[in-house]
């Protein structure tokens, strides 16, 4: 995407929004007193705060701007994410697993393993955690700073190390509930910043049933689909995996997906557990999900809306839009104008070839030809050249959906505003897995392991240290990101081998009293192990065997890399809980069923909601939003 | 906590609200969208819900509630 112009109105926007997060930072300084307050914020926070937080700690950008990619790629089909792969897990959280994390007293997902089980499983759980949570920030970083360095012209080095630097400043001061703070001043920046962009682009192509009509015109002349695979969620995933831009079928996305996948991440990631923990009481704990769910069930108009709007737009000529290609230096695009200019009309191929050796991209050989022909016969401007080279390339860069339609509909003073949303949202990416990596680190592994029995006051000042350290990793893993080009990739991988098991664990551990330390142990690291080796078997369709699996041979072909996700992710599911099963049984526990009270659901005394109205009731609220979520998929059958 | 979230919200998005409706008002013309003026528009409606915020952080600083 070629720059875009800032103006001081929208820098003042910017500069306001950093204010206020240091503003609220340096207020927090002064409730800072113990490693509680610092770490878990000493459970003080209202559920509409920590509600929020929760669904905003996920929300970082890479989601913002892989949902819109992902809405452009397979349309409204995308919004199963939220609707099976998050609401009913965040709906078990609240109503069945928040009594035993809460009610344990544990101060972190490690720590209630600990409890349940013994120590090798907290210190697998969290070393892969602390791995994961610095690798998911540099991962964040990196693409922020290369956001700002490619659209506005900033250095990267600068880029990354300021915007490091106002995380760590208001981390270091106000601990996680600073951290939860900006989360909720994040939300509100993206939703108000991104709201009027939904709608302009929606009023451009004339409305809801407008972009519909335009998707399903396209689809029906364009692709090899039925006229409804943008436009409709279940019907084309009901028709099977060939039949859906997906290429899903209905198993891998409500097992895989909606149940292992769905369920391991919500569930068992600290990362969004910690903002419940830290909420004022039980029933303020059990609220958190719920609360975050309302906004998540209605996320998918906000963020995969904007993607299906570029594809009905790219649809329509007249509308002078194409989903970008992908980055181009601009010298690139010099020598291609240069190259264009240089040819005349008989040299059409020779040209094409020039055009494309100095690009380095594929290009539309007609569309190519066009220009040089055009040219020859009465001169461009060089302006002109270059638009049309733009949009002859054939690549498209998905994720740069969000930001083309930001600066296509936002004027000076909106842009801003959108543009800080984005920014706000990365750096409050980085401030939650920092402020999840504290808590583990200080009280998982430095407690635990390195120096037991220190004043509470030492944990204090190693959590702040941790804050610092945390960050300048996150910084290392953002260059390690940045000098490999298939770093994210195989980070991301390793994040899949590890969560995907996580939730048999879980699901043993809680409401079967006698599974076992040892099987818990061994079924996770079979678990990872079998992911692994699921992996290395098998390989999506138009993919060779390497970063993308199948180096061990290839067993199965997937009709996409989805699929092949979501199958993983039940395979591993299902090793982990068999073989946390079968162990279990061969073996003792070594925890009477006293020390297991409070933390298996048989042995625990159920929550009683008695004092609370019906309609205040964790369970009653779920059904509620069940049923919205229902309501909602109705509507885009 | 001590602070109350809702005064940070309420006032950054009065501010923000002011600065845009204002600039709309001023630059007609750059502010244009669809055809409509969409900085003045939205800047009232950010404006709205931080003076609804900060109202609700000035309620709940009277009766102790958060």
């Amino acid at each position: 995407m070629q720059p875009i112009q800032l103006q001081w109105i929208d820098y003042t926007v910017l500069i306001a929004y950093v204010a206020f997060v240091l503003g609220i930072g340096l207020a927090l300084a002064r409730y800072m007193k113990t490693s509680a307050d610092f770490l878990t914020s000493a459970h003080s926070i209202p559920t509409w705060v920590t509600g929020l937080a929760f669904i905003s700690a996920n929300l970082g950008a890479l989601e913002l701007v892989g949902m819109a990619a992902s809405g452009a790629k397979y349309g409204i089909a995308t919004a199963h994410f939220y609707w099976v792969g998050a609401i009913p897990a965040m709906i078990f959280l609240a109503v069945f697993m928040m009594p035993f994390y809460y009610g344990s007293k544990a101060r972190s997902v490690p720590e209630y393993l600990k409890m349940r089980f013994d120590e090798r499983v907290r210190a697998l759980n969290s070393i892969a955690f602390a791995v994961m949570t610095i690798f998911a920030s540099g991962i964040s970083m990196n693409a922020l700073a290369k956001l700002l360095n490619q659209l506005l012209g900033w250095n990267y080095n600068m880029a990354l190390w300021v915007c490091s630097g106002v995380v760590l400043l208001y981390v270091l001061k106000g601990g996680l509930t600073s951290a939860i703070y900006t989360e909720v001043l994040q939300f509100f920046m993206i939703v108000l910043g991104f709201a009027p962009v939904v709608y302009l682009g929606l009023k451009d192509l004339g409305g809801w049933h407008g972009m519909n009509h335009t998707l399903q015109t396209a689809a029906a002349v364009g692709s090899h689909y039925a006229a409804n695979a943008w436009t409709s969620a279940w019907q084309p995933l009901l028709a099977g995996s060939s039949h859906n831009p997906m290429g899903v079928d209905l198993f891998a996305m409500v097992f895989g997906l909606g149940f292992v996948l769905s369920f391991g991440y919500w569930c068992t990631n600290f990362l969004v557990v910690q903002r419940a923990m830290a909420a004022k009481n039980m029933t303020a704990a059990r609220n958190t999900p719920l609360v975050a769910a309302v906004p998540k069930m209605l996320f998918p108009f906000l963020v995969i809306v904007p993607g299906m709007i570029a594809m009905a737009l790219t649809a329509l000529p007249d509308k002078g839009y194409r989903i970008p290609p992908p980055v181009i230096a601009h010298e690139c695009y010099e020598k291609a104008v240069a190259a264009v200019k240089s040819a005349d009309s008989a040299q059409v191929p020779a040209a094409v070839k020039a055009v494309t050796d100095a690009l380095g991209k594929k290009v539309n050989d007609g569309k190519v030809a066009a220009i040089v022909a055009d040219n020859a016969k009465s001169k461009l401007t060089d302006k002109q050249i270059e638009e049309r080279i733009y949009n002859s390339i054939t690549d498209n860069d998905y994720d740069g959906v969000i930001l083309s339609l930001v600066k296509k509909y936002c004027p000076a003073g909106l842009l801003g505003l959108a543009l800080t949303a984005l920014l706000a949202s990365f750096m409050s990416g980085m401030a939650g897995n920092v402020t999840a990596f504290n808590t583990v680190w200080t009280y998982d592994l430095y407690q635990a392991y390195f120096a037991p029995g220190k004043s509470d006051n030492h944990y204090f000042w190693v959590g702040k240290a941790t804050t610092v350290m945390g960050i300048l990793l996150s910084i290392a893993a953002a260059y390690f990101a940045s000098m490999y080009n298939n770093a994210m990739d195989i980070i991301q991988l390793v994040f899949g081998f590890v969560n995907a098991p996580l939730f048999a664990t879980f699901l043993l551990g809680m409401f079967w009293k006698r599974t076992t330390g040892t099987g818990a142990f061994i079924g996770l690291f079979g678990g990872i192990a079998g992911s692994a080796l699921f992996h290395a078997l098998t390989l999506s369709q138009g993919n060779v065997p390497g970063v993308k699996g199948g180096y061990l041979g290839v067993l199965q072909t997937y009709p996409s890399e989805m699929a092949q996700n979501f199958w993983l992710a039940a395979f591993a599911f299902t090793v982990c809980f068999v073989l946390t099963f079968g162990i279990s049984l061969a073996t003792k526990s070594m925890k009477t069923d006293d020390e297991l009270r409070g933390l298996v659901y048989s042995l625990t005394p159920k929550t009683v909601d008695h004092s609370l109205a019906f309609w205040q009731r964790p369970a009653f609220l779920g059904i509620l939003l069940l049923i919205g979520c229902a309501l909602l998929n109705i509507f885009v059958w | 906590m001590g602070l109350d979230i809702r005064w940070p919200i309420g006032l950054m998005f009065s501010l923000l609200g002011l600065l845009l409706a204002g600039f709309g008002i001023v630059k007609k013309s750059e502010s244009l969208s669809m055809g409509i003026n969409v900085n003045l528009i939205w800047g009232a409606v950010l404006l709205v819900f931080g003076v609804l915020m900060l109202y609700g952080a000035w309620r709940g600083s009277k009766t102790g509630s958060k």
